[in-house]
């Protein structure tokens, strides 16, 4: 009897969240066989979370907008490190994926004149986010579910990939194994997508769940692929902090986007403090101002005023609560006040719902009547796997990325509702990319049954071998990260984080779990810890190569931005020494792009 | 509530199991989902459970604790009495696979019977929130599956095959209500998704954690589409004269 399922498709795509899910819809529309894979249950991915909305300059409120301005406050917001053809065809590509949404089933809020309305959010310069009051990821994750299972793509759900197999230079497939029964599964595919988004289970607070793990960024690295921008993490500046339960839970920045305003625990709005001098004429001068603005945004009219200083970028108001809790202005559980409830309260709980509900149920606070206790959590992965910007390919023959595991979009730092449109207009690039190289690569490529035998090894070692909880291992990486590579870093820190991962890289090795393959939360946490390692790993040396603060990482040994490192990525690659990192240009931007950046 | 919590938590498979006891220190502000977190850390790093987004958004942490349907990221350990011991069991209308998990493919099989959402040829793509503001209450459905867990028809009578099951009216009825649907699912309704075995208990509206009505604003009108179609003494009488 075989000894393993067997499946073979044209392209399989790893991960089922807004970037998986397009890329498959694309990849089987295209005709080829397509199968889709991913540890949760279908529709229970993380852009489920997203709340604030999807960015496209669709002009529908503000008709001044437009892809050249989207692309350049990106670009801006990325401080000039984004891939420059990425945020062209991501800000070009972007309306046509919001309407292809509804014209598949989702359902936006409206303008008054019945079109898709779009708000305010920080580094925007129009109001251009289409959302779905603060559940835009779920109307979209159910939107591109419905339509993909419609179409017949085959899903294997709680499914988890543990390696990439390989023929040759050429990703010939994977390795899975059921959740549910332990059993493996072996993929043969002419292309291989990966959409597995993001690592933010490296830190202890965090808005990701326990699928955050980047298990597409260290399967692409150990497949031999780049990973680039990898100092380059989110943390969203408001995050829940208290109770202890819901720490990390996110809060969308549409609470800004609507009026919210941030206060220290003297009352001082401090946010004006922080704006960066070349940007301070972006903003409202005064309170009052501000408050116009805000008003002019209720009731749906264009205005002449400025926005309020809450809606800087991300990297900037995260520091700027860390900088208020560490010099002693922070609020009882250590974080600062986010006050909505000067609006009108039928107002709050229809555009905010969520944010209503989640901090009635969780916190006993009514956000409709009393301020919000918020701290920065970790959140978003702005570095990833080096691709192709038209295609999605990886730099490995017959490898693909999109989404939040792929680097280049976003450069330093991500705006607010610029990650689910970098989902539907990259899922789709991928999912076609990933097409065309199965027809033009037609010959089915060998899967290597030593390198299966390898992965099953290696996956099942945890119960072989004799060693520590899993769970207190992952606890020790992420007071690592958390002390040594957080929002704030300097050079004594990083040398230090690195020698401490290394330490914890040991432990991983040699984790030991107890009971059987089935549904077994420990095994599966202590296989994904090695990727969380990998990336882990990254982020430290590529930050402590990158001797300046720039988006969203900031030194303080460094605190000034080097002109020089505005024209590298770094990229990490695996090399026969374990883990290389060093700087690679970045790719030439045509004049006619740079033209709209000044 | 403070110091130690008594967990009763249900650790077996589909050939049987039994509740074991943990006991879980108290945190402000903890959750059932955050003491099953501990255990798993603690004292049974094995101990199977589904959750994702731990907000009440995802709708994985579904389960049954002390007898009642909820997710068990938003039920806080505070709402119970001091002292008092938390069970904490899978959801009974599905098969265990383990532990806290059950086998909950028939919703996903349920799901691939409903005709998706296919736009009227040449319709404006122009609307009014007025006209989404019942389909935007179904679309908050985040498809945890308590409503299906609680219904009679599947819990007690095992009709996955025949009966959809709320959460799947919910999903019909927004699509049905969606302003420029082309598609009729009211012949489904009384097939395939047997909309009649419902005898409107309410049971569902009352679990659901995104607070859809679901009886009164899916199921009725649903069901009130079925009857005036297929039973209507009229319309009945008139298409016997029409001959269809």
């Amino acid at each position: 009897m075989e000894k393993y399922e067997r499946h073979q498709f044209d392209v399989i795509v790893i991960g089922a969240g807004g970037a998986g899910l397009r890329a498959a819809i694309e990849s089987s529309a295209l005709g080829a066989k397509t199968a889709l894979v991913c540890k949760s249950l279908l529709g229970k991915a993380h852009t489920v979370m997203a709340e604030g909305g999807i960015a496209a300059a669709l002009a529908h409120v503000d008709p001044q907008d437009n892809w050249q301005t989207h692309f350049r406050d990106t670009m801006k917001g990325g401080q000039f490190l984004n891939h420059w053809r990425m945020a062209q065809l991501h800000a070009q590509e972007a309306p046509d994926r919001v309407r292809e949404l509804e014209q598949w089933g989702a359902v936006f809020d409206r303008t008054k004149d019945g079109r898709i309305l779009q708000r305010a959010f920080g580094g925007h310069t129009w109001k251009r986010l289409a959302h779905v009051g603060d559940r835009t990821g779920l109307e979209m994750i159910r939107t591109l579910q419905d339509r993909g299972v419609h179409q017949g793509i085959d899903v294997f759900m709680e499914c988890t990939v543990v390696g990439l197999l390989k023929d040759g230079d050429r990703v010939s497939g994977a390795l899975a194994y059921w959740r549910e029964t332990g059993r493996f599964v072996v993929f043969r595919a002419k292309a291989v997508v990966l959409a597995t988004g993001g690592y933010g289970k490296a830190w202890k607070v965090t808005s990701n769940s326990w699928e955050y793990t980047g298990d597409g960024h260290a399967l692409a690295y150990e497949a031999g692929a780049e990973l680039i921008d990898m100092e380059f993490f989110q943390f969203h500046p408001t995050g829940m902090i208290w109770p202890p339960g819901v720490m990390g839970i996110l809060i969308t920045e549409a609470v800004r986007g609507e009026g919210g305003v941030l206060t220290n625990s003297n009352g001082e709005r401090f946010m004006w403090k922080y704006l960066p001098e070349n940007k301070r004429k972006e903003f409202a001068e005064t309170p009052e101002e501000a408050q116009t603005w805000v008003e002019m945004v209720v009731a749906g009219k264009q205005t002449d005023a400025r926005r309020p200083p809450e809606l800087s970028t991300r990297d900037n108001v995260a520091r700027a609560i860390y900088t208020e809790v560490k010099e002693g202005r922070g609020t009882p559980h250590g974080g600062v006040w986010l006050d909505i409830s000067f609006q009108d309260a039928e107002r709050v709980k229809k555009k905010l719902p969520s944010m209503y509900h989640q901090f009635k149920d969780l916190a006993d606070v009514d956000i409709t009547k009393q301020p919000m206790e918020v701290g920065p959590t970790a959140h978003y992965a702005m570095g990833g796997i080096r691709v192709d910007a038209d295609s999605g390919a990886a730099t490995v023959p017959g490898l693909f990325a999109a989404g939040e595991c792929s680097g280049g979009m976003h450069g330093a730092n991500r705006l607010g509702g610029n990650s689910l449109s970098d989902l539907v207009v990259f899922g789709r690039r991928a999912g076609m990319g990933a097409a065309e190289f199965a027809k033009q690569n037609g010959q089915w490529p060998a899967v290597d049954e030593i390198e299966i035998q390898n992965h099953v090894h290696r996956t099942i070692a945890p119960f072989e071998r004799s060693g520590e909880n899993p769970y207190t291992v992952h606890s020790a990486l992420q007071d690592v990260m958390g002390k040594y590579v957080g929002i704030f870093r300097s050079e004594n820190d990083l040398q230090e984080g690195l020698r401490e991962l290394l330490s914890v890289r040991e432990r991983i090795k040699n984790t030991h779990v107890e009971g059987s393959v089935m549904f077994n939360p420990g095994w599966h946490l202590a296989r994904d810890l090695e990727n969380l390692q990998v990336c882990a790993e990254a982020t430290c040396q590529s930050a402590t190569l990158r001797k300046e603060s720039r988006g969203a990482h900031s030194r303080t040994d460094f605190p000034k931005e080097d002109p020089q490192l505005a024209k590298v990525n770094m990229c990490v690659k695996k090399s026969a020494d374990g883990m290389t990192v060093s700087a690679t240009p970045c790719p030439m931007m045509p004049e006619e792009l740079r033209k709209l950046l000044q | 509530m403070t110091g130690d919590c008594t967990f009763k938590v249900f650790r077996g498979d589909q050939s049987g199991g039994e509740l074991r006891e943990y006991k879980v220190p108290v945190e402000t502000g903890m959750v059932v989902l955050d003491a099953i977190h501990w255990i798993q850390a603690h004292a049974a790093p094995d101990l199977a459970c589904r959750w994702n987004c731990k907000a009440a958004r995802c709708g994985s942490c579904s389960a049954e604790i002390n007898g009642r349907p909820k997710l068990m990221c938003k039920t806080r350990l505070d709402d119970f009495a001091q002292g008092e011991p938390i069970t904490v069991r899978p959801m009974k209308a599905f098969p265990v696979m383990k532990d806290l998990v059950t086998d909950v493919k028939s919703n996903f099989a349920m799901a691939k019977k409903i005709p998706v959402f296919t736009p009227q040829a040449g319709a404006e793509w122009k609307w009014y929130q007025q006209d989404i503001d019942r389909v935007q209450e179904f679309r908050k459905c985040i498809q945890c599956f308590l409503c299906q867990d609680v219904c009679h028809v599947l819990r007690e009578h095992n009709m996955h095959e025949v009966f959809a099951g709320p959460a799947f009216f919910v999903q019909t009825a927004a699509l049905e209500m969606h302003p420029i649907d082309a598609v009729d699912r009211t012949p489904l309704l009384r097939q395939a998704l047997g909309i009649g075995f419902c005898n409107i208990t309410k049971c569902c509206t009352e679990v659901c954690p995104e607070d859809i009505h679901i009886t009164d604003n899916a199921i009725i009108p649903l069901k009130e589409r079925v009857v005036d179609r297929y039973y209507d003494p009229l319309l009945r009488l008139w298409r016997k004269i029409r001959g269809r």
